[in-house]
């Protein structure tokens, strides 16, 4: 067994700081061996078997505050890098590995807590260990009438789900988790502790209810970001409804995606439909989850058809050109009322056509929620999401993992198809083909996520060539005024680069708060582009 | 009317339950970290390779399985395979994987 310092750390200086930190949480807690810190390499790392997969020196695993206080205070007194990761499921995002190679992982998934419910508020305080899965055992443990809101993998952090902003399925606002939270605790990089919102108020009884406290509210900052580390968080839960009812809306002309985006945009901002979807394409994609297409359309498809002979097939056939999934949540009359009115709206395009969905009435038993196969828009955790890619009898040849590209596009039909024509052109042209569900994605309240996946391969010439497709989607986006929400270390330096107005003033503002909160750049170093000053000519792979 | 929790580590294990419904330590760690995916259903990722991997020649999960040894399950477990990430020791420390690797490779009926 070797043991690798840090860069810049001596051995000598790395072993009495791993003593320090041992003496902080014992030594069961300090992770060295080979085989210890293998476990913190990115399951799903676009660099595998390559030269730049990021890798770990040492896991440190607290389970208190005070513990990651002293944890951080050793860290500066001997600067070593540390990367703070909450329960490391960010799959697709770098998992568990550090962004900076050979730095300290800071294991805080013993940080496994959960704080406080309260059911008639509807808010809750946790730590960064606590799982959505975790969150929604303890909700149906103690009978309460709360909903979580998970995204597609149940074993994500609450707090590190939303520190990356990442997003669910359930009803706005909840579904954007970080702005449904609400009061952090965070440990700054010398130690220190900060409570932001209503918990800098000693004694305060709203610190999980009112957002902002007084002055400058700094909350942004510690998302996507590394000016701390955040050990506990609050959160505003969804109450549960009576009732939940969908309904799907059929298109057949391919100009009909203007008014369909429209309207959903319309029903969106007015609450009227608060839940997320996508449009999708049975035509031209195939619905999500749906049986693969009939041998007529495939030979349609692949001999370049005219729109023409597309809206024949599709109205021959009634094979939408597009579909949408509309969700309500409410009472079983509420959600009635609501399906109704979209209807009447979406009834101004010829030849709409309506399905009704599923209706269910709450409370469901365990048996009853299991029973339900498109959880997440319940509030249900799953791991069903990782049968995309994984072996079935649809792909006998699984993958190692995926990553995501996902730039935000307008939430307009002119929008979704000038993203569908770029990305399509420049994918014939430079020979690729990415995964896809190439057709938008509601999350947020007034965009779309144009989501484009990659596969992870143990093929370093192929995780190559996907990582240099990528690069040039994030440069061919910009170029269309369309930016990256979230992505994986090995894209941060390149995203952050795009986000350049008035000479990278984003990015040199954040590098100035680095300076001046983490002044030995040992937190986090790289993270979504920010490195401090003494790593910052070290930027990309 | 308000029900307010505070404190305590809250896990399937801190459930007040009679002491003959407390399941033994590996099936509480397969249910709370391998369920999810090597349960049965049609949502469960796990199940659904495996049962596309054998074809009904093995049972396509695992608690069925009679072929399993204790190293099988713990390698698996550290090292992962295809989608399926490896368990760190924060989640799942040695003990519990000698219970859980004990559960999965009981004799069964």
């Amino acid at each position: 067994m070797s043991m690798r310092a840090p860069p810049n750390v001596t051995l000598k200086v790395f072993q009495e700081a791993l003593r320090g930190l041992e003496s902080t949480v014992g030594k069961s807690w300090v992770f060295t061996s080979d085989a210890d810190t293998a476990l913190y390499k990115d399951a799903y790392s676009p660099f595998f078997g390559e030269a730049e997969e990021r890798w770990a020196s040492a896991a440190v695993a607290p389970s208190t505050v005070d513990e990651v206080r002293q944890v951080m205070r050793i860290a500066n007194q001997h600067r070593i890098p540390i990367y703070p990761i909450s329960t490391g499921r960010n799959l697709g995002y770098g998992g568990s590995a550090p962004v900076y190679s050979g730095s300290v992982v800071l294991d805080l998934k013993r940080m496994n807590r959960i704080l406080e419910v309260n059911e008639t508020n509807a808010t809750c305080l946790v730590e960064p260990g606590v799982s959505y899965f975790d969150m929604y055992r303890h909700i149906r443990e103690h009978k309460l009438k709360l909903w979580i809101d998970c995204p597609d993998p149940g074993w994500g952090s609450l707090i590190g789900n939303a520190l990356d902003r990442g997003n669910g399925y359930t009803m706005s606002p909840y579904r954007d988790h970080f702005g449904a939270h609400c009061g952090m605790e965070v440990v700054l990089a010398d130690g220190d502790l900060v409570r932001t919102g209503m918990g800098a108020l000693p004694g305060a009884q709203t610190w999980q209810q009112f957002k902002y406290g007084f002055g400058p509210w700094i909350d942004g900052l510690f998302s996507q970001g590394n000016l701390g580390v955040v050990t506990k968080m609050g959160f505003w839960l969804m109450p549960e409804p009576d009732a939940f009812r969908s309904g799907t809306v059929a298109l057949y002309k391919e100009a009909d995606l203007f008014k369909l985006v429209d309207i959903i945009a319309h029903l969106e901002a007015a609450k009227i439909m608060t839940a997320t979807t996508r449009v999708e394409s049975p035509l031209l994609y195939g619905a999500f989850k749906a049986p693969p297409p009939a041998p007529e359309l495939v030979k349609l498809r692949e001999q370049g058809p005219t729109v023409e002979e597309l809206e024949a097939y599709a109205s021959r056939t009634d094979t939408p050109y597009w579909s949408v999934i509309l969700r309500f949540y409410g009472s079983a009359k509420l959600t009635a009322a609501q399906w109704e009115y979209a209807q009447e709206k979406f009834s101004v395009i010829p030849g709409a056509r309506f399905r009704d969905g599923d209706f269910y009435e709450f409370p469901l038993s365990d048996a009853a929620a299991e029973q339900i196969m498109d959880k997440a828009p319940l509030g249900i955790p799953s791991l069903e999401a990782f049968s995309m890619g994984g072996r079935s009898a649809m792909n006998p040849n699984p993958s190692q993992g995926h990553i995501w590209f996902s730039p935000i596009v307008p939430m307009s039909g002119e929008a979704v198809r000038e993203c569908d024509r770029v990305f399509r052109q420049a994918f014939k042209e430079w020979g690729v083909n990415p995964l896809g569900l190439p057709l938008p994605q509601l999350y947020n309240e007034r965009t779309f996520f144009q989501i484009y996946g990659f596969p992870i391969t143990h093929d370093p010439q192929t995780n190559r060539k996907n990582r240099e497709t990528f690069r040039r989607m994030i440069k061919l986006a910009a170029e269309h005024g369309w930016g990256e929400y979230r992505t994986a270390p090995a894209f941060m330096d390149d995203i952050m680069d795009v986000y350049s107005f008035n000479d990278h003033a984003l990015r040199r503002t954040c590098e100035r708060l680095k300076d001046a909160l983490d002044p030995h750049g040992i937190l986090a170093a790289g993270r979504y582009g920010i490195w401090p000053k003494h790593l910052r000519n070290d930027r990309h792979e | 009317m308000s029900k307010l929790f505070s404190a305590g580590i809250l896990s399937l294990a801190t459930l007040t339950v009679h002491a003959a419904d407390v399941p033994p330590e590996g099936k509480r760690i397969f249910d709370q970290w391998c369920w999810s995916c090597h349960g049965p259903g049609p949502d469960k990722p796990g199940t659904l390779g495996l049962d596309a991997k054998y074809g009904g020649t093995l049972p396509a999960l695992l608690e069925e399985r009679r072929d399993l040894n204790p190293a099988l399950v713990k390698y698996f477990v550290r090292n992962g395979i295809y989608m399926m990430t490896p368990f760190r020791k924060t989640e799942i420390t040695d003990a519990q994987l000698e219970a859980l690797a004990a559960y999965l490779s009981r004799p069964k009926p």
